[in-house]
């Protein structure tokens, strides 16, 4: 992947001013622009990027977490935001360890963020704390194991 | 689970209600558990997955040119919506340009999927709301345009027609003539459900200030698409982020601020018209002749003929439809205007020639949330009312 610390996007630079620790890491890829963020910074920076009057992310177009098994950090979750007004698209990544896959949740940002992080639960079995409501969403209730983890079979019975 | 609400007689307690998964009004298996005061919607909550079929995790088991037989089936209802944005992010991640006459014929697909979608939401939704005749005749009108896409592909909905860089197959040669013909009869057909429903008292009666859902509201539980337009955002992905040549084309992004079913009702019809004229310019923009897909030795597939006649075709040919293909390792998300809203598909390759993971962001999915902020303190009749206004295809919100 290519990737590189420079500060050409002025999302990311507004970030970094307002907090250094913030910002991990930089990635560009194909003109898109991944920053990522310490687990601990999450959910201030959330509350940061969709409330500054000059940022405007105010919808948080989807959560996806991915699994990088047998890797650690073994999971990184992907939050895509939109500033609609400004025409701009900034996505945020938290890497986070397989044996502790809990995140501060950002439903009190973004309400949306609900089925999202149940979505996020249910097929990877990581715990948003703080979300309101979290139960499976897409499987059963009394399902075992999480579908889209990579140790989890793509055949067979339960 | 019941809990005791005041009225106007004094305390009462509330009366569980589940409707569905089996429910006529909910377009597939949606299942809603309402809690009713009389005939009054206390609290609203949708049940989903009984349609979940794995779509993500069967993905990561197959080649990237294998997934897209899988977009078709997540909104079955608009396949051509689906497949042009999972190959949009293929596309990004392998940095192919695609042809001119390619992304034409791509943004005037996209726009018949919109419309054939658009009427079948019309149908269902005024037969929900108890209007049988308007649902005869969209179904008719969407049956023109599935044989069009029938014409084209085999298929008349699991098309699978766009294909990573370009087109399945050439189009047959008097093929924009089948589609002029229909997108000209078109606008009179919608002026036919128009003079049935728009002054129509009862469809007022049944959509005027039912489900309202104001614009910071919409935005907060992530919207897109109608639902938010008709609440007065005028946020239209193929505006804010033209992909495939959309900034070459002309329209409106249209809105509402009622923010109620009737608002919602006007914006869907409306971008029928929209739609129509972005086709009519795609009739004038399509080059009769040229490449229908990229060139890329070893990921996009040889044309016929040089597979037939060169040895170095052959071996790409055998290689890419045994093996696949290996983009770059990196991530993309690629965002389209589905007719439901934003349709982001997310792909993560390692290198490999299977993608290490696919998202859809559906938007059915998260229009879906809204429900309980529309339904609430209504009538449960409403209900029905705001199921069909959010057009929810559930074989989407599942995946």
């Amino acid at each position: 992947m290519e990737s590189q610390d420079t500060d050409k996007n002025p999302v990311v630079q507004k970030l970094r001013d307002w907090d250094a620790g913030a910002v991990s890491e930089v990635i560009e890829f194909r003109g898109e622009t991944t920053v990522v963020v310490p687990r601990e910074h999450l959910r201030r920076a959330c509350e940061y990027l969709a409330t500054e009057p000059s940022l405007r992310f105010s919808l948080l177009a989807d959560i996806t977490p991915t699994d990088r098994f047998p890797m650690e950090p073994r999971f990184e979750i992907n939050y895509h935001l939109v500033s609609m007004d400004r025409r701009e698209r900034i996505r945020l990544k938290v890497r986070i360890p397989g044996n502790d896959p809990v995140m501060p949740s950002v439903t009190s940002v973004w309400p949306t963020a609900n089925w999202h992080e149940r979505e996020s639960f249910d097929l990877f079995g990581i715990r948003f704390e703080g979300h309101p409501d979290l139960r499976r969403i897409l499987m059963p209730d009394d399902w075992e194991g999480h579908p889209l983890r990579k140790d989890y079979p793509t055949e067979g019975y339960q | 689970m019941t809990t005791t609400v005041e009225t106007a007689i004094g305390p009462a307690q509330t009366m569980v209600l589940n409707m569905g998964p089996q429910h006529p009004s909910t377009h597939g298996v949606l299942r809603v558990i309402l809690e009713m005061d009389g005939e009054i919607v206390v609290k609203a909550q949708p049940v989903i997955g009984y349609l979940h079929t794995g779509i993500e995790k069967s993905c990561e088991a197959k080649t990237y040119s294998q997934v897209i037989t899988l977009t078709d089936r997540i909104d079955y209802l608009a396949p051509l919506s689906n497949n042009l944005g999972y190959c949009l992010a293929v596309e990004k991640i392998l940095g192919v340009e695609v042809p001119k006459r390619a992304q034409y014929i791509r943004v005037l697909l996209a726009e018949l999927t919109r419309c054939a979608s658009h009427l079948v939401w019309l149908g269902t939704h005024a037969i929900d709301l108890g209007a049988m005749t308007v649902f005869l005749y969209t179904f008719r009108e969407r049956e023109e345009i599935l044989k069009i896409f029938e014409y084209l592909s085999g298929q008349r909905m699991m098309t699978s027609y766009f294909r990573v860089g370009g087109l399945a197959l050439e189009p047959p040669a008097d093929w924009l003539d089948r589609v002029r013909r229909v997108v000209n009869n078109l606008p009179g057909h919608i002026d036919e459900y128009e003079d049935l429903l728009t002054k129509n008292k009862i469809w007022l009666g049944r959509t005027v200030g039912v489900g309202t859902m104001s614009a910071a509201d919409a935005i907060a539980i992530g919207c897109t698409g109608p639902l938010l337009r008709a609440s007065g955002v005028a946020y239209d992905v193929r505006k804010a982020f033209p992909y495939s040549s959309y900034d070459e084309f002309d329209f409106n992004i249209q809105t509402q601020t009622a923010g109620d079913c009737y608002a919602r009702y006007q914006v869907r019809v409306a971008e029928i018209r929209e739609s129509i004229k972005i086709v009519k310019q795609a009739i004038e923009k399509v080059p009769a002749e040229g490449p229908f897909r990229a060139e890329l030795p070893g990921i996009i597939p040889p044309s016929r003929e040089e597979m037939k006649t060169s040895i170095e075709g052959l071996i790409y040919h055998f290689k890419i439809f045994t093996e696949g293909f290996t983009p770059p390792p990196g991530e993309v998300y690629q965002a389209i205007e589905s007719p439901r809203g934003e349709l982001g598909v997310f792909v993560k390759s390692d290198g490999s020639a299977k993608p290490a993971r696919v998202k859809f962001r559906t938007p059915s999915f998260v229009n879906l949330q809204s429900l309980p902020m529309l339904a609430e303190g209504r009538m449960i009749a409403d209900v029905v009312a705001c199921i069909g206004t959010t057009d929810i295809v559930l074989g989407e919100v599942d995946r």
